[in-house]
């Protein structure tokens, strides 16, 4: 599964403020660290403020800060107000009315479903712990026995 | 979903007199009721059942509930099992739940633990469970104790009469 860049950023802006909610950070602080334009990322982060996400703090020392609950928001949440994750169903069907296109939806949508799924079932604190785990050293691999 | 075995970190403090223990068949009401408040549905025969599967003295079954002076907080079962779908033995968890006024007090979470543990001396490292994909609270629960999903996938079709 790819996410477009905005999605991204904003997931990555997302666990930077959510790992320490009392925190403000600035956006080029965030922005430097991934390495990201300042412009690109203001304006990812004033679409997570608009949806409650996280809060603009203005003045010296000013910057955003996490709003809301690590183990109620969701990475759905979170892409979703980027774009559309998963099923088509009420939309305009991309496949067409034929039987070919509406076998394929079906497909599509078991694929979707799965994806929406997941992304729903993960918090914030919960995906914190996932970035926790992926800094730590790998353990080593068992060693192996000649012969 | 599976994952390897690791202690969970409670979200919130468990209280100190919470103890886990298995179950006996005295606690079947309780556990019928813990149930039908959670699913909405009262199924005492089929816990019924669970209970004659489950409460005994199998090394490789448990059936383990929560409980606290005033009662029974929770519940959780589970069982080795080995070589369905090719797998080698594996402890999986079939049911969970706590009653609802204890929720968000990590007694979940420790059940989950104990389970792992009974697991473990079973001699198995991977634990599983199936749930619906619609049950997001019952899913970022697992999800939370550390659980992805793992290398199977259910597949269903319906009959026709």
């Amino acid at each position: 599964m790819r996410v477009q860049v905005a999605t991204r950023l904003a997931l990555f802006a997302i666990f930077e403020l959510a790992a320490d909610p009392r925190r403000q950070r600035a956006a080029a602080e965030i922005a430097h660290r991934y390495g990201i334009s300042v412009n690109h990322l203001s304006k990812v982060l004033r679409t997570l403020g608009r949806a409650g996400l996280v809060e603009a703090l203005r003045g010296a020392g000013g910057g955003y800060r996490f709003k809301g609950n690590p183990r109620r928001v969701t990475l759905l949440d979170v892409i979703e107000l980027f774009e559309p994750i998963g099923s088509t169903k009420g939309d305009e069907e991309p496949e067409g009315p034929s039987a070919e296109g509406r076998a394929l939806r079906r497909v599509f949508d078991e694929v979707d479903d799965i994806a929406r799924a997941t992304l729903s079932s993960i918090s914030l604190a919960t995906m914190l712990k996932l970035v926790d785990e992926a800094r730590r050293p790998p353990p080593p691999a068992p060693s192996r026995r000649a012969g | 979903m599976a994952m390897s075995y690791q202690k969970t970190k409670s979200p919130q403090p468990v209280p100190g007199d919470v103890r886990i223990r298995a179950a006996r068949p005295s606690d079947l009401a309780v556990v019928v009721a813990l149930d039908a408040e959670d699913t909405g549905i009262s199924k005492p025969a089929y816990w019924k059942s669970r209970f004659e599967w489950y409460v005994g003295r199998r090394p490789d079954r448990f059936f383990l509930v929560a409980e606290r002076s005033e009662g029974m907080l929770g519940f959780i079962v589970g069982e080795v099992r080995a070589w369905e779908f090719g797998s080698p033995p594996s402890g999986w968890i079939f049911a969970i739940g706590v009653s609802q006024e204890a929720r968000l007090h990590g007694i979940g979470s420790m059940l989950f633990d104990e389970m792992c543990v009974r697991f473990r001396k079973a001699g198995v490292r991977q634990v599983r469970t199936m749930l619906a994909k619609d049950n997001q609270l019952i899913m970022s629960f697992f999800r939370s104790l550390g659980m992805m999903a793992g290398p199977f996938i259910q597949l269903e079709m319906g009959l026709d009469p």
